[in-house]
């Protein structure tokens, strides 16, 4: 074949040549990745579901030591009104007596402490915890206990008991009125 | 490294695959004479693999049910992330496929490739022709639109000619008519059918690397200096070429994505009207105008078929010895004749049997009958004849002994031009055409124009026409704040259902979309004397002459028609619109709106921006396909030029 010939032909130039196979290598690279991105971006949520709109709540009809379920982006949201002992309760807690250290006042908004708005999702797996209507078993903590592996939340939404790794997840929420609360919107967002 | 090395020979001693891609891969030889015509193969198999993968991502989002179709692939396009992307890649795709297929095809018919022993590589090709065939016309099924929907109709009602026809025609159908039955199950044909093309493909491979690739010259290549390994020579080499090809796709995705559409399909299929002038794709052209042509349903069908099908018989209709046409002095005259002839079938395929050329005075119909004659003669008169009567010249005895001739490319190039050119002529109604902010490659819509005609629609336009693809936050693309967003949005009512169960209205969100002006067709068509006003998203892509035609509808109305024309109660002339009837008032006249800056406008000018609004419902991706498009074809520019230096590099070690 020709190999011998070519091969002295290009060590001649070693550099350029080089210097062109790595470009050219480059740039054909760099073009396949740019070209997987669309479709890949494809499958992120398309553009009305990303500007899907918030939920505005009424919490005026929810009685003391009760809550309700509304859905935002597809999830449940757990809305409770806490009573003066389960806010208490939650306020008194050790830190140290947590997986997921935090302490009640950062789950809660300033003046409206009864409240306390969670994605109603376990952290652990996805499945939604029992206890937001009154005839479901709230666990031996007040808050909430996944039916799935069994674990337990308190009546700040925070993790007592795992495998759930964490608290309750906060959605962004402002309250518009003392009894109106906008869910998907954060504190000072328009 | 020793341990990747290793790990190679593991793998390799249990699955070879390493050897396998080292033998028909790289070191796989390959005459060392190929012209860039052999580029062909493996830019339809880089065509398949991109029309697989975007067709995949596009089903994600597809809604193969007849009510949903449509409006699924408008979702498409305005609110799946790349989506008008990936489908304008893929519709485009498809007639990228078929221009780099037939291609392949002529070559092979040029040089013979067909000839012992590729007789079998040959019919593999043939089978996969007819697999993407069938693949195209349900592809172009799924948008749902009015051709679509009435393609699909003429297509499977071929079948009825064959015996039980129609019982065949039911079955195919899943009922009485096309519906979504027949639309689900093209669905999943749709997709199941390119991945029964990559099996072929593989056998078609298979064949091919048993003998190797034909050459040029036509001969077997006997020394082993004639043959070079495919990588890196022909690696690079597909390389340049898919750079080139890959510019030509890129610029019909972003800069001219419905130059192979028709504006029709952009019409939601109606079971209960047939589009005047229904065409299939260009790509099947040439049979359609074989159909045609013959006056007799049955026989029309079967020549259809019978030109596809002949391609099978190639192989021993061609009686020959010699492969290459360049050692033919009279097939190469009688190949050229038929691509031409091919071109022509096209031509006439796309055009009414009725249609008269004045310069000839022969009629379409006609020509069709002349070009299908030859079609067919070339292959049971032509083929067998020459190969008993016509002189080969002398052939050589080796490829290496024999200068290429350079002219052959030109020819390529200008077929691969010409192939185009039937839908340069369609018969285009005459406007006149009136500069837009937004024609050409640059142009970007004027936001003034725009937020002038959004409130033209607004205040005139939207008490009969819906809108109902656009959302209220894509206002945010005219310079509205979501503020004024949401004031617009707030004017309309929605109707929806309250906790108790009652319908009650409620004030839109930014993230619905534009309510109609009727609860339902009935009521449209009520209160507009049995008309049904169009919904305005898409109106400039599904009328032909886009923007001129909408423009030209709004201002050349007639208060007095013509003479000879009697204009129906509650109708109105307008010369623009097919038939010169609309039941349409004029819907503008001179400062029938004031502007924020307080002008009273003029008709021309709301017609026009109006129709700038308009133009943008239609397209709103306008403006970043553009923009995205530049990036891309400057890539691909680097890219080719690049890969032209590296392949002049490599090949300079090629005697
Ligand atoms: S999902 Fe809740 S405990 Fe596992």
């Amino acid at each position: 074949m020709t190999k011998t010939s070519s091969e002295n032909a290009l060590k001649k130039d070693p550099t350029r040549r080089d210097f062109l196979l790595l470009t050219a290598g480059a740039v054909g690279t760099v073009g396949a990745a740019y070209f997987a991105w669309p479709f890949i971006d494809s499958m992120n949520p398309a553009a009305d579901i990303l500007a899907q709109s918030t939920v505005d709540v009424d919490l005026a009809p929810i009685p003391e030591g009760q809550a309700i379920t509304v859905v935002w982006r597809g999830k449940p949201i757990f809305v409770r009104h806490r009573t003066a002992a389960e806010i208490q309760e939650a306020e008194k807690t050790p830190l140290s007596d947590l997986i997921d250290p935090e302490p009640d006042k950062e789950r809660v908004k300033k003046d409206h402490t009864p409240w306390l708005i969670v994605v109603g999702i376990c952290t652990h797996l996805g499945c939604i915890p029992t206890g937001n209507t009154p005839t479901q078993n709230r666990g031996k903590y007040g808050g909430w206990l996944c039916p799935c592996h069994g674990s337990l939340y308190d009546t700040s939404g925070r993790v007592r008991r795992g495998p759930a790794p964490l608290n309750l997840v906060i959605p962004p929420y402002t309250f518009l009125t003392d009894t109106t609360i906008r869910i998907g919107m954060g504190e000072g967002e328009a | 490294m020793k341990i990747f090395t290793n790990l190679r020979e593991w793998i390799d001693y249990r699955l070879p695959v390493f050897t396998f891609i080292d033998r028909e891969l790289t070191k796989y030889p390959t005459p060392k004479n190929l012209n860039y015509l052999w580029n062909f193969g493996s830019l339809a198999g880089i065509t398949l693999m991109v029309m697989i993968i975007s067709g995949i991502f596009l089903a994600m989002h597809y809604d193969p049910a007849a009510d949903k179709a449509f409006d699924s692939v408008e979702y498409i396009m305005r609110n799946v992330n790349y989506g008008w992307f990936m489908r304008y890649l893929h519709a485009n795709g498809a007639s990228m496929f078929f221009i780099v297929v037939y291609i392949h095809m002529f070559r092979g018919l040029y040089y013979g490739s067909y000839k012992a022993p590729r007789e079998l590589l040959w019919m593999l090709g043939v089978v996969i022709l007819i697999l993407m065939m069938a693949t195209a016309f349900m592809g172009y099924v799924l948008p749902w639109g009015q051709m679509s929907y009435w393609g699909a109709t003429v297509i499977t009602n071929l079948f009825s000619v064959f015996p039980f026809g129609d019982a065949i025609v039911e079955w195919l159908w899943g009922g009485f008519s096309v519906d979504s039955p027949t639309l689900n199950r093209f669905f999943v044909l749709h997709y199941l059918f390119p991945f029964l093309i990559i099996a072929v493909v593989g056998l078609h491979l298979i064949a091919l690397h048993q003998h190797g690739s034909n050459n040029p010259v036509g001969i077997e290549c006997k020394e082993p200096t004639d043959k070079i390994p495919f990588h890196p020579y022909y690696t690079v080499k597909d390389l340049f070429g898919l750079g080139v090809f890959a510019l030509i796709w890129s610029y019909f995705i972003f800069f001219n994505p419905n130059f192979f559409g028709e504006p029709d399909n952009y019409i939601p299929a109606n079971p209960l009207v047939t589009p005047p002038h229904i065409v299939p794709e260009w790509y099947f052209l040439p049979f359609y105008a074989i159909l045609r042509s013959i006056p007799n349903k049955l026989f029309g069908v079967i020549a259809m078929f019978g030109a596809v099908l002949v391609l099978f018989f190639l192989p021993w209709l061609d009686r020959s010895k010699v492969r290459s046409a360049t050692f033919r002095p009279i097939f190469k005259w009688v190949f050229w004749t038929f691509v031409v002839d091919c071109l022509i079938l096209g031509y006439v395929g796309g055009h009414s049997p009725d249609y008269i050329y004045e310069a000839t005075g022969i009629s379409n119909q006609f020509l069709g009958q002349i070009t299908t004659f030859y079609y067919f003669s070339f292959f049971f008169i032509m083929l067998p004849l020459l190969g008993m009567y016509e002189k080969p010249l002398p052939l050589p005895a080796s490829i290496s002994q024999v200068k290429h001739p350079k002219k052959r490319k030109r020819f390529f190039v200008l077929f691969f031009l010409s192939s185009l050119s039937p839908l340069l002529g369609n018969d285009t109604p005459s406007l006149s055409y009136q500069t837009w902010s937004f024609q050409g490659p640059f142009g970007t819509f004027d936001r003034k124009d725009l937020q002038q005609g959004f409130q033209i629609y607004k205040e005139v336009c939207a008490a009969c026409h819906g809108l109902k693809h656009l959302r209220f936050r894509d206002l945010a693309a005219l310079g509205y704040t979501p503020e004024e967003i949401k004031a617009i949005a707030a004017e309309y009512k929605i109707a929806t259902v309250n906790d108790e169960g009652d319908a009650i209205e409620r004030p839109a969100l930014p993230t619905d979309t534009f309510p109609g002006p009727y609860k339902n067709e009935q009521a449209a068509r009520a209160a507009n004397n049995g008309a049904l006003p169009p919904d305005l998203s898409l109106i400039t892509k599904a009328r032909v002459g886009g923007p001129d035609y909408v423009y030209a509808l709004l201002t050349e109305y007639e208060s007095a028609p013509p003479k000879d024309v009697e204009v129906a109660k509650g109708m109105h002339y307008n010369p623009v619109f097919p038939g010169g009837q609309i039941a349409m008032i004029p819907p503008l006249i001179d400062g029938l709106v004031t502007y924020d800056n307080g002008e009273k406008p003029s008709l021309n000018q709301m017609a026009k921006d109006v129709v700038t609004f308009l133009a943008w419902t239609a397209e709103p991706e306008l403006e970043t396909r553009k923009s995205m498009g530049y990036k891309v074809l400057i890539y691909f520019l680097v890219f080719t030029i690049l890969m032209y230096f590296v392949m002049k590099l490599i090949w300079r070690r090629v005697k």
